[in-house]
């Protein structure tokens, strides 16, 4: 009697501890218990999946080898002011290739003026150019190279989560995944376009100036629809003077609200980055439009005093990637490092720009290799549907058990219910993630309890029949079928921890609650059950077993 | 004491020929299935082959040729429609080739709102998924299917011996077979989520197959005048009852699973209830009858023990 006992106080132990656990995932009534009690429990239990309350999971890739043209870019921007500053004459500085840049020059003379330069891009090297006199290669270091390609992931993954942040979602995974995919999970989100539009956009803001010099200008078309840039660009190739790009922006019909195309003609040289901000905010004009100010930091604010200044009664464009929002006729040379970014916007459109200015731009490009988006009406769908089925198929289980093995089955459906609270327990204090994969694992689970059961309850059944009393028909059922049990939920779980290890997001689910419900199996099969038995029938004088 | 079976005395392994024709004809096209899987003439579902993936659920009904004439009228011709009746909700699924850079998911719910004005719909979920990711979790299904058998081969045959592992190994292999023919044959969607129906039923039959085999083991001490053949025919007898009570409970929980659990658990049921099924009958005709067919075995099952 001492080890019955025994292992009923361990019963009862295991029972408080998981009904204890379960709290957390019920918050009223976890808000009811006393502080210190929230204090040792985790704060939050069961989260529901993606599949089960909505959201979005996308995983996306950097587009690396854009993010190296784009700092050669850079490199090339400033060697050209280098060259300004130096007042050496050079023909075109440009990027040939991802990872190279060509100056070229008319006076031979001034080849060695301009390679003494490259001690200023410590991560250039000239390649050999003794065959050209009037032109030399640098090229980017093999090491620079990789540093760029391995600081493009955790750059943009820093700013996602900035822009995230921002954009506010309970509890969002922004996460990398190998070498270079960044997962991205944002649970219940109303609005998932504006939400993946939000991730998605580079955000690469430029200042550029407009030429207005060429003739080229006089022959653009006021306006095209949208969408019909890049027939504009092809016509005019090879027409667009050297250094020089055709940009468009996006426009509004004042009437009907439709989208339309300007063509611009701009100088390719950057004059300012979106780097040198430090703050963005919406405000509204003066005819309750909203536009987004920006403010520079010293450095930037400097800057663009000096632009402004050399280019009053010029034009300079807005360029958000690579799309103009406004192009202003510089009124006066600009202090106090702020400026303004007007444009047709809606005040939604301006929150999100600002949103993204503040938390930087992206290295490069983003591709996304993956979007599963569930919008919340089928998780409301799943979890009724899944719910109602699951109790129903219980419910039938609970009853087959009552109506084959009696009192015994009785004892079967208690060893059932505590599975599920222990189960349930375990994952609210492991704050997993429950999804539909990982109730389809409940379920399985729960088969195999009732399995354990039937496996004893037949073994019971047949020491009986071979004539033995009441006690030792129970002990030797359950030793009998100890060894078949333990065997079948090894296999299982060898299974559940495969599919655990190299399973992927929903697989993952389901392995979890797997494993989990084939240990708690074991142990309310194998001691659980045993002890009502025990209690039960602990008196060598039974002579009847309700099986 | 209520049973199902009472005592049993039925010479199984004595239609194992039988068991052996029929099953063989599973395993071929389950093996046909695979094959067609591989070379991508499957139906293969996007979370593998890649593509799109939209689900709307509408107001009214909508008829499926007409969505169908909608999306092809706007340049969408490649698309797999299916519905779900009662609910009114249409799967629109567009296969590998397009990439996710196109932005079919958008396209096809900017068509819908455009064709049926009058019918108003919310979209449900929209999946797109890369060839990349789809290779990869392929890559990642075969890697865990082949470690859970390489586990389960190594554990049975430590626990028995490696005839055990084997004939387990390869009823299982025909369990799995059997139900990747029977989706392959209706034409079925074969997705992640039946992967993970497959490795289910995988574990769910060889439980099955090891209790059977355990009986087995016991009765090598206890019996050791009986053939081989008798003792294994007695082993399947003596488990029979508990195999089919087993097999019931799950069965009678998977059975409102398929049919009302919601779209998303349907297929997943109808997977795992055809395993049980042919999990059970593999565990009595297929497991026990293949020890007997290892090579110079006859009469020396299980000498160590």
């Amino acid at each position: 009697m001492k080890k019955v006992s025994g292992r009923s106080w361990l019963l009862v132990l295991v029972m408080t501890v998981s009904v204890v656990c379960v709290t957390p995932s019920y918050q009223p009534l976890y808000q009811a218990l006393p502080g210190w009690a929230k204090a040792v429990l985790p704060n939050k239990g069961i989260t529901l999946g993606l599949d089960l309350q909505g959201g979005i999971h996308m995983v996306m890739e950097v587009d690396e080898d854009r993010a190296v043209e784009i700092a050669v870019d850079r490199s090339v921007n400033s060697l050209q002011d280098l060259l300004v500053d130096k007042k050496i004459p050079a023909e075109s500085v440009k990027r040939t290739g991802p990872q190279h840049i060509t100056v070229q020059f008319q006076n031979a003379d001034l080849k060695g003026q301009i390679q003494k330069l490259i001690d200023d891009f410590p991560t250039f090297v000239e390649t050999d150019s003794s065959g050209s006199a009037n032109s030399l290669v640098w090229e980017l270091r093999e090491t620079e190279t990789k540093r760029i390609k391995d600081s493009a992931i955790n750059q943009a993954l820093e700013t996602i989560r900035n822009r995230i942040d921002q954009f506010g979602v309970a509890e969002p995974v922004v996460q990398r995944q190998g070498l270079k995919q960044i997962v991205v999970q944002l649970p219940g989100v109303k609005e998932p376009k504006r939400a993946k539009d939000l991730i998605k956009e580079t955000a690469l803001l430029e200042f550029k100036m407009l030429d207005e010099d060429s003739q080229i200008k006089l022959e653009l078309p006021a306006s095209i629809p949208k969408d019909k840039e890049a027939e504009v660009v092809k016509q005019f190739e090879g027409k667009v003077p050297e250094g020089d790009q055709i940009l468009f922006e996006r426009a509004f019909e004042k009437d009907t609200g439709r989208e339309y195309r300007i063509p611009y003609l701009v100088k390719k040289r950057v004059m300012l980055t979106g780097d040198v901000l430090s703050d963005a905010r919406v405000s509204i004009g003066q005819f309750n439009d909203p536009y987004v100010s920006i403010t520079f930091d010293s450095k930037g604010g400097q800057e663009f005093e000096r632009i402004t200044g050399d280019n009053v009664k010029k034009r300079m464009a807005v360029v958000l990637d690579n799309t103009i929002y406004s192009a202003p006729v510089i009124q006066e040379r600009i202090t106090g490092g702020r400026a303004q970014i007007t444009g047709t916007f809606s005040t939604q459109e301006a929150n999100d720009l600002a949103i993204v200015l503040r938390a930087g731009a992206l290295p490069a490009p983003l591709k996304i290799v993956q979007d599963l988006t569930v919008g919340p009406s089928l998780g409301q769908d799943s979890i009724e549907k899944g719910v109602k089925a699951t109790l129903f198929a219980g419910a039938m289980v609970v009853i087959f058990m009552i109506v084959y093995y009696r009192l015994s089955g009785v004892i079967a459906d208690f060893a059932l219910v505590l599975n599920l609270v222990c189960l349930m327990g375990a994952l609210s204090a492991l704050t997993a993630t429950l999804t539909l994969p990982g109730i389809a694992g409940i379920v399985l689970t729960i088969g195999m309890g009732v399995d354990s059961n039937v496996l004893i309850f037949e073994r019971i059944r047949e020491e009986l029949r071979s004539g033995k009393a009441v006690r030792p028909a129970i002990d030797g059922g359950y030793d009998k079928a100890l060894l078949t049990i333990i065997d079948s939920h090894v296999t299982t779980l060898i299974t559940g921890v495969a599919l655990f290890l190299f399973g992927t997001g929903p697989i993952k689910g389901f392995a979890v609650t797997l494993c989990l419900g084939i240990a708690i199996n074991l142990f309310t099969a194998l001691v659980g059950t045993k002890v009502i038995f025990d209690l039960l029938y602990h008196r060598q004088k039974v002579e009847t077993l309700s099986i | 004491m209520l049973e199902i079976l009472g005592k049993t005395n039925v010479d199984f392994m004595g239609k194992r020929n039988i068991a052996f024709i029929f099953s063989g004809i599973m395993v071929l096209i389950g093996l046909v299935a695979v094959v067609q899987i591989a070379r991508g003439a499957a139906n293969l579902g996007i979370d593998f082959a890649g593509g799109t993936a939209v689900q709307l659920k509408f107001d009214q009904a909508i008829r499926i040729d007409e969505a169908r004439k909608a999306l092809e009228s706007n340049g969408v011709g490649d698309a797999e429609l299916q519905e779900f009746g009662q609910d009114n909700k249409l799967l629109v699924r567009v296969k590998a080739s397009t990439t996710i850079e196109k932005k079919t998911a958008e396209r096809v719910v900017a068509i819908f709102t455009k064709e049926f004005s009058n019918n108003k719909f919310v979209v449900d979920s929209t999946t797109e998924i890369g060839p990349t990711i789809g290779k990869k979790l392929q890559e990642d299904a075969i890697i865990a299917i082949v470690i859970s058998f390489a586990g389960i081969i190594l554990y049975i045959a430590a626990r028995f011996e490696l005839r055990f592992g084997v004939a387990a190994a390869l009823a299982t292999f025909h369990d799995v077979l059997a139900v990747i023919g029977a989706f392959y044959i209706l034409d079925k969607e074969i997705t992640l989520l039946i992967v993970t129906a497959l490795l289910t039923l995988a574990g769910y039959s060889l439980t099955d197959t090891v209790v059977v085999f355990d009986r087995i083991r016991e009765n090598l001490k206890l019996r050791r005048r009986d053939t081989e053949e008798a003792m294994i025919n007695g082993a399947v007898n003596q488990v029979l009852s508990r195999t089919i009570v087993t097999s019931l409970t799950v069965v009678l929980v998977l059975i409102p699973l398929t049919l009302a659990g919601g779209e998303v658990l349907h297929d997943f049921s109808l997977a795992l209830l055809w395993g049980v099924i042919f999990g059970t009958y593999s565990s009595v005709f297929v497991a026990s009858p293949l020890l007997l067919l290892w090579p110079g075995a006859r009469g020396r099952l299980l000498k160590r023990s």
